[in-house]
């Protein structure tokens, strides 16, 4: 059953079908079907109490689901217990048993599957020089630091080469710079193992910079699922556009097809869009800050506006605006500054645009 | 941060120390001067400070009783262990409402006199008693258990009487496990057998600890129960009645009271010790 040591490349392939969690007359999790390929990192991201956690313990088996299945490289994992899986987790505040040292931690899963004591000894010194925290082997986890305890959380739920890693908000108790180190940390993990992993945040940025795709979740339903570009580029709704980065999203009053699309918003403003996107349909547009263009940028574009800077933030590398227009419309500019830039002023009017392809029609 | 909270607690301590007053008056007079007196007292004798002493430890008969108390204690402490545990572990995984019930159930007993209590034992357990006469009617037994003159029946009650204080404290250690522990211990592949021996017992050790110590203290200086319910047997503190109140030898008594007191506090101390160990190697605190 176990293999030797040493790096394997096989992650297994995951599909989530239909799955479905009701705590009678709440839907915890509304009938979700996802895809992860072998070797695959997914994100799952949504505001607190929309249904990811409870995924995820559907998935560990510490939630039954009310319907659906789960395959792990085909074969359903729902019907065997959870220690049975063959799945690694990580949880948020770690569970590392505080009466066990860092090795005694790490060895527990191979010791639970009979392993023999040599190789146990060998592969915890491989798991911990993959974490590099040989010289903790002996600590209690009580006096490691919050970022050594996420180190040894991972490896003991790497070392059995689990079929599938799931992560549950695991930086959530970190500081801003260790979280940044250990998202490097956890990538390079992951991909050095080719492990497939399932992650939950509620952090975005998180979740796209470890993740290859991202699910949204809202009210237990899985809203939208793309790559982190798919989804900011092209979110389907309001709330994907808003959860993930910053978008400026007004009601659309009136909109025509055609390869002359249009679009009128709230307060009469009227701009051209992409057909493709008209095509689609939606009651709303939504443009990202960095696509609205101000000054002569704007000039050269179809839809170019006047409006007045009603708000100027430099922050460290960038430039956020607050533009607001007669009609009344308030927008979000960001702009990168480098030589030369120009930097516009509270009060200001100036020109502000953005190209048609810009805009994306949701719902 | 740390630093500045311990301050201002331990300066909010000092300011209000007066409040142990009250406990003070009450403890000094009628707990601590008496001990004084009772240790002062076991130092007297006709040939020498330790006279008593010699005589409880080159008594073989006092050795046995000594020997037989503290055999009891452990009886008692193992065997409530073995009975609390799984009551506390059910009780500690119940909804939090059906829980307090049962917590409220587990202090029932409480409400009546030990004294009757034991007397409710002794018919119990009578060779002519319900217990007997039920097990002769199915046909379990041929002949009448004999249960009372020969400990069998003290250790019974006195295991009844102490549950809940093996019980309670198991159930608060329980209920500082975090759950996700036993989880974690499921995903890496821990059966429900291992989940509770690796894991779960382990963290709940401090509790049993603390039930243990309290039961097999407090079952040192049973009394009631022993004379009750003993038989030919005697226990440290009916000795120690003997000697104080129909031999009129308080010397003597006063010797054994201090001597249990003192191995008493020995066994405190070993368990802090052993607490402390725990602790500062980062485990269980």
């Amino acid at each position: 059953m176990m293999m030797g040591i040493g790096k394997i490349k096989a992650g297994c392939a995951v599909a989530i079908r239909e799955l479905t969690k009701e705590y009678y007359p709440i839907v915890a999790v509304a009938p979700t079907s996802v895809d992860v390929a072998s070797g695959g990192f997914f994100a799952i991201i949504g505001p607190s109490g929309s249904g990811k956690s409870t995924l995820l313990g559907i998935l560990a088996g510490y939630v039954q689901p009310t319907a659906g299945r789960v395959e792990v490289n085909g074969k359903d994992i729902l019907s065997e217990p959870m220690y049975r899986r063959n799945i690694g987790m990580v949880f948020q505040n770690y569970a590392l048993f505080p009466h066990m040292t860092v090795a005694e931690n790490i060895a527990f899963p191979l010791k639970m599957r009979g392993l023999q004591k040599s190789e146990v000894t060998e592969r915890v010194r491989h798991s911990l020089a993959m974490v590099r925290l040989e010289q903790y082997r002996d600590r209690k986890p009580g006096m490691l630091s919050g970022g050594q305890q996420q180190r040894v959380a991972l490896a003991r739920a790497a070392i059995y080469q689990p079929s599938l890693l799931l992560m549950d908000e695991p930086l959530g108790a970190l500081d801003k710079n260790l979280r940044d180190e250990m998202q490097e940390e956890i990538k390079r993990f992951q991909q050095e193992l080719g492990i497939t992993v399932i992650y939950v945040t509620h952090d975005q940025q998180e979740a796209a910079f470890l993740a290859d795709r991202i699910g949204i979740m809202k009210d237990g339903a899985m809203v939208q699922i793309g790559t982190p570009r798919e989804l900011y580029e092209r979110p389907t709704s309001r709330f994907v556009a808003g959860f993930l980065g910053e978008a400026s999203v007004f009601a659309i009053t009136g909109l025509s097809a055609g390869s002359e699309a249009s679009a009128t918003i709230e307060g009469g403003l009227s701009m051209r869009i992409n057909p493709a996107n008209a095509a689609r349909g939606g009651k709303y547009v939504c443009i990202r800050p960095e696509n609205v263009m101000i000054g002569q940028e704007a000039a050269r574009l179809p839809n170019v506006y006047e409006g007045v800077i009603t708000e100027s933030l430099y922050t460290a590398g960038s430039v956020r605006y607050r533009i607001t227009a007669p009609a009344g419309q308030s927008l979000v500019s960001r702009a990168l500054p480098h030589t030369g830039f120009q930097l516009y002023e509270t009060g200001r009017t100036v020109k502000f645009g953005w190209s048609p392809d810009d805009v994306c029609v949701i719902n | 941060m740390g630093g500045h909270l311990e301050k201002r607690r331990s300066r909010g301590l000092n300011g209000h120390l007066w409040l142990l007053l009250p406990a003070a008056f009450l403890i000094l007079p009628f707990f601590v001067w008496p001990s004084v007196l009772i240790i002062g007292k076991s130092f007297s004798g006709d040939t020498g400070p330790l006279e008593q002493y010699r005589i409880v430890f080159a008594s073989p008969g006092i050795r046995t009783v000594m020997a037989y108390t503290f055999y009891v204690s452990a009886v008692v402490t193992g065997i409530t262990l073995v009975i609390g545990y799984p009551v506390a572990f059910v009780v500690t995984h119940l909804p939090k409402k059906i829980a307090a019930i049962c917590v409220a159930l587990i202090f029932l007993p409480f409400w009546v006199s030990t004294v009757i209590r034991t007397f409710a034992w002794m018919i119990i357990l009578a060779r002519k008693g319900p217990l007997n006469e039920s097990l002769l009617a199915i046909g379990i037994l041929s002949q009448p258990l004999r249960l009372l003159d020969n400990g069998v029946g003290m250790i019974l009650a006195m295991v009844y009487i102490q549950i809940p204080f093996m019980v309670i404290p198991l159930i608060n250690t329980m209920r500082t496990i975090d759950p996700s522990y036993m989880r974690a211990a499921a995903i890496l592949g821990a059966n429900p057998f291992w989940q509770i021996v690796r894991v779960y017992f382990p963290l709940s050790l401090p509790g049993a600890m603390v039930g243990s110590i309290l039961v097999f203290i407090s079952s040192l200086g049973f009394f009631v129960t022993p004379s009750l319910l003993g038989g030919s047997r005697t226990m440290l503190s009916i000795l120690i009645n003997q000697q104080a109140s129909r031999l009129l030898n308080w010397p003597l008594a006063s010797a054994l009271a201090t001597v249990a007191l003192v191995l008493t506090a020995a066994l405190f101390l070993i368990y802090k010790m052993v607490r402390r160990a725990a602790a500062t190697s980062g485990g269980i605190a």
